[in-house]
């Protein structure tokens, strides 16, 4: 078992009659990207529950590093390097967007937050700063939460999650509720910060040129169970995915 | 930054000092008194940054109390400062215990289990008569390392113990609300799962606030038993848990200063009702609580804090 | 044998008494997502008022037809309600509705520390007697143990209440309409439900079964200053137990509480001033919502 990878083996989970997940199989080699589409309860978000530990498997195992991390808590498997952001953007809306990076330096700090460091001394701004320059959101370090568009949440969403020593990232919808105009400018931006760290993604998606251009690997689901896996223009040309997902041709 | 804090506390202790020298003997008193609660209240504020409100803070406030007159009686000890260790150790034992339960709770349900801890207490308490039942328990005057005052030095030696403790236990507070911790626990109030997957433990976080609390009830409950010179159940009882948290809505928990300036006006108005409307003076306190939660819904602290809490 | 059927029958008087007090406060909390502290004041009124009323019966006469008393201790409780409901509701807290759950209970505990004191400034700090309502039902005898008839009418009130409001909110148009304001106030507001109409509705419903708990009680105790602050945390500790806004999780945390409060006096009586909140705290370790409240997983 080699460093980063992700392996997902026979995932099971169902939550009453509704099976959620079935022989959920898959390896994620490092530094990969990976893409997952299917409709609406086929199964992604599951997924990405399922990994980042929001819900535990029925059965199967979750390995990453060689270490069964099914049904551990999301913090212990944050802590393992393996993040996730949301479908609808999880941010401290009291605070402001440089006090929520804060907030995730003082967590993913070497030491460990402490009780006396101020959270906002000057290596820690130096810190904050520097991460959402590298989102393009530093302009808007002063504002609240609130005041800002779909688009700045997602980014700052992502690099809340990007603050620690990250190895797989999995972006669940990153483009739902951004302006159709910033789509590409802020995957363009995300991948490529993502990729420059040799970070694993692995993202949801329901828009099929977002999914052709920054995925190298395509895992389509339906009714639970992953369909194909495959390069993107395989899984989009495969008739049973045309059929059951993508809905004709693409 | 941190000089300013530390600027901060010296000059609200010459302050407050100072009140030795003017105040006359009851509102010494008052001022210990009031002082003593805002400690207790100062632990719900680092609760309520949290986002849980603790309904059943005369817990730790009778514990304090009980343990200082039980061990001042039966032990002998009557030296102030091991009187509060020895107190403040307790509840530490106790928070320790219970703040990893309550820490899985959130709103209401956190609010009335603690009330529920707090009630168990006042109801045993009535019950055991070998310390007093409901009509509780003496305690004599404390000595400051082996000198014994009486009267009016005696008055403000107590109080400028108080003083001292409010300073600095007021100093660590800020401290803490300013550091990394401090920041993780107001970003919990807001999105705990946002917290929790950045890969911080919420519950380690709750039960660290938690702990403080109760350390802090426990030196408030000490103090106001020395200064009263007697306790009895009534620490306990909800109402009296209910003022706490009337203070500490009253103060926000955006400044700490707030919390002890409400816990004076407090006890001003519960004074002066008492000589003037002695049969009002909940119904002041009532008419007063929802004056501030609609004028004032971020309290006193938000009058001179910068930042700005949402309406919840 | 005997120990065993003092406790439960005990233990059922106990708990009709505490469903009738708590059933209304999570009524009122299922429907305003209030939990309204000044519920013990409501109760203490309602024994205050019942006393007064009753008291005025028989001073007009009321030995004539004592069974009227009963009468006027439904009609303290109905006064109680359309007097304070309105106020209380319309005045004070719709203007709270949607705001944090924590806040609202400071809302209603500053009107709990208002009521406390007017009631002293009506009724003063002396006791009030009547315990002619008591004593009319004569004695019930079960086996060697002696009840007084009351007791029981008292159990059989709670049963009725129940059932009533059960049946009202099951079984009745306007009830369905309730349990669909309870489900989404929003989304019925814009079905064209009177949603305020239903929240004041609903709020006093809450005070009467409150006054009525206290109307009841009135004559098996003194009424005194005082009351409203323990039966409110005893109520407190039955609906969290049952899952708040659950009437049928009222009724099995009052017979929980019922029980184990009868068990406690009867077997360890030091512990029967904290008995409650520690079958609550057990309970709550458990199911940390209560026993019949639904929970809500949160949607990412």
């Amino acid at each position: 078992m080699s460093a980063g990878v992700l392996e997902v083996r026979d995932v099971q989970k169902s939550f009453g009659a509704v099976t959620a997940a079935k022989d959920v199989s898959v390896t994620v080699p490092q530094g990969s990207v990976y893409s997952l589409i299917g409709t609406n309860g086929a199964g992604k978000t599951t997924f990405v529950n399922m990994v980042t530990g929001y819900i535990k498997p029925d059965a199967g195992q979750i390995n990453f590093d060689g270490r069964d991390i099914a049904g551990l808590a999301p913090r212990q498997i944050t802590r393992l390097g393996i993040h996730r952001s949301f479908q609808i953007a999880q941010l401290c809306n009291e605070l402001t967007v440089e006090e929520n990076m804060l907030v995730a330096g003082a967590i993913h700090g070497k030491t460990g937050p402490s009780f006396l460091r101020r959270a906002d001394d000057g290596s820690a701004r130096d810190r904050a700063l520097a991460t959402l320059e590298r989102f393009n959101i530093a302009e808007h370090r002063n504002r609240l939460i609130p005041e800002l568009s779909g688009g700045v949440k997602k980014l700052l969403d992502i690099a809340m999650a990007m603050a620690g020593e990250t190895q797989v990232m999995l972006l669940d919808e990153p483009t739902s509720g951004v302006a159709a105009d910033e789509k590409f400018p802020i995957m363009d931006l995300v991948i490529e910060a993502l990729r420059a760290e040799g970070v694993t993604v692995i993202f949801v998606e329901h828009d099929m040129d977002i999914v052709t251009r920054y995925s190298e690997r395509v895992l389509a689901f339906y009714d639970g169970q992953i369909i194909a896996d495959d390069a993107p223009d395989e899984v989009l040309s495969d008739p049973e995915v045309q059929r059951y997902v993508t809905g004709g041709p693409a | 930054m941190r000089m300013s804090v530390y600027l901060s506390a010296i000059i609200a202790f010459v302050a407050l000092a100072a009140g030795s020298i003017i105040l006359p003997d009851w509102a010494m008193f008052l001022f210990a008194m009031a002082l003593a609660k805002g400690l207790v209240c100062l632990g719900i504020i680092g609760m309520m940054r949290g986002g849980v409100v603790s309904f059943g803070q005369g817990l730790y406030y009778c514990i304090g109390a009980y343990t200082a007159t039980l061990i001042a009686n039966h032990l002998g000890v009557s030296d102030i400062f091991l009187l509060t260790l020895l107190s403040a150790a307790v509840c530490l034992v106790v928070g320790l215990v219970f703040g990893p339960l309550l820490s899985n709770y959130r709103g209401i349900f956190f609010a009335m289990l603690s009330l529920a801890l707090s009630m168990v207490l006042y109801g045993s308490l009535s019950k055991m008569s070998f310390i007093g039942g409901t009509d509780g328990l003496n305690i004599g005057a404390p000595t400051f390392l082996g000198w014994a005052p009486e009267g009016r030095p005696l008055q403000t030696a107590l109080y400028l113990y108080v003083v001292a403790i409010v300073v600095i236990s007021g100093t660590l507070m800020r401290i803490y609300f300013d550091s990394e911790r401090g920041l993780i626990t107001l970003a919990t109030r807001d999105n705990e799962l946002r917290v929790e997957y950045l890969g911080a433990s919420v519950r380690n976080l709750m039960t660290y606030n938690y702990v403080f609390g109760a350390l802090l009830g426990g030196i408030g409950g000490t103090i106001a038993v020395l200064a009263l010179g007697h306790v009895d159940p009534e620490f306990a009882f909800w109402t009296t848990s209910g003022e706490f948290v009337f203070v500490a809505i009253l103060a926000g928990y955006l400044s700490v200063p707030a919390v002890f300036v409400a816990a004076i006006i407090l006890e001003l108005v519960r004074s002066f009702s008492n000589l003037y409307f002695p049969n009002t003076w909940q119904l002041a306190l009532g008419i007063f609580l929802l004056v501030v939660i609609v004028a004032l819904p971020n309290g006193l602290g938000s009058l001179v804090s910068k930042r700005k809490e949402n309406k919840t | 044998m005997d120990l065993l059927a003092t406790i439960l029958v005990d233990g059922l008087i106990y708990a009709g008494w505490l469903f009738i007090v708590s059933v209304g406060l999570t009524l009122v909390f299922g429907v305003l997502n209030i939990l309204n502290i000044a519920h013990g004041s409501l109760y203490a009124i309602g024994a205050y008022a019942s006393a007064s009323l009753v008291g005025a019966y028989f001073a007009a006469g009321g030995n004539a037809f004592p069974f009227g008393s009963y009468i006027a201790l439904i009609l303290a409780a109905v006064l109680v309600a359309i007097v304070l409901g309105p106020l209380l509701e319309r005045g004070l807290l719709r203007y709270f509705y949607g705001r944090d759950e924590v806040l609202n209970v400071l809302v209603t505990y500053a009107v709990f520390l208002i009521l406390e004191d007017v009631m002293k400034l009506i009724w003063g700090v002396n006791p009030y007697f009547v315990y002619e309502p008591y004593t009319l039902l004569g004695n019930v005898e079960i086996g060697p143990l002696f009840y007084v008839g009351y007791d029981f009418a008292v159990i059989a009130a709670a049963i009725i209440v129940g059932l009533a409001v059960w049946l009202t909110l099951n079984r009745t148009r306007m009830g369905k309409v309730v349990l669909a304001v309870i489900h989404d106030a929003e989304i019925s507001q814009t079905m064209g439900v009177n949603v305020p109409r239903i929240y004041l509705g609903a709020f006093m419903a809450g005070a009467f079964l409150a006054a009525l708990g206290g109307a009841l009680t009135a004559p098996m105790i003194s009424v005194t200053p005082g009351l409203g602050p323990n039966v409110i945390i005893v109520a407190f500790a039955v609906v969290i137990i049952g899952g708040l806004g659950s009437v049928p999780g009222a009724a099995i945390g009052a017979l929980m509480v019922g029980i184990s409060r009868a068990a406690s006096v009867h077997l360890v009586p030091e512990a029967e001033l904290f008995i409650i909140y520690f079958v609550m705290a057990i309970v709550l370790m458990f199911r940390p919502e209560g026993l019949f409240a639904k929970t809500q997983a949160r949607k990412i």
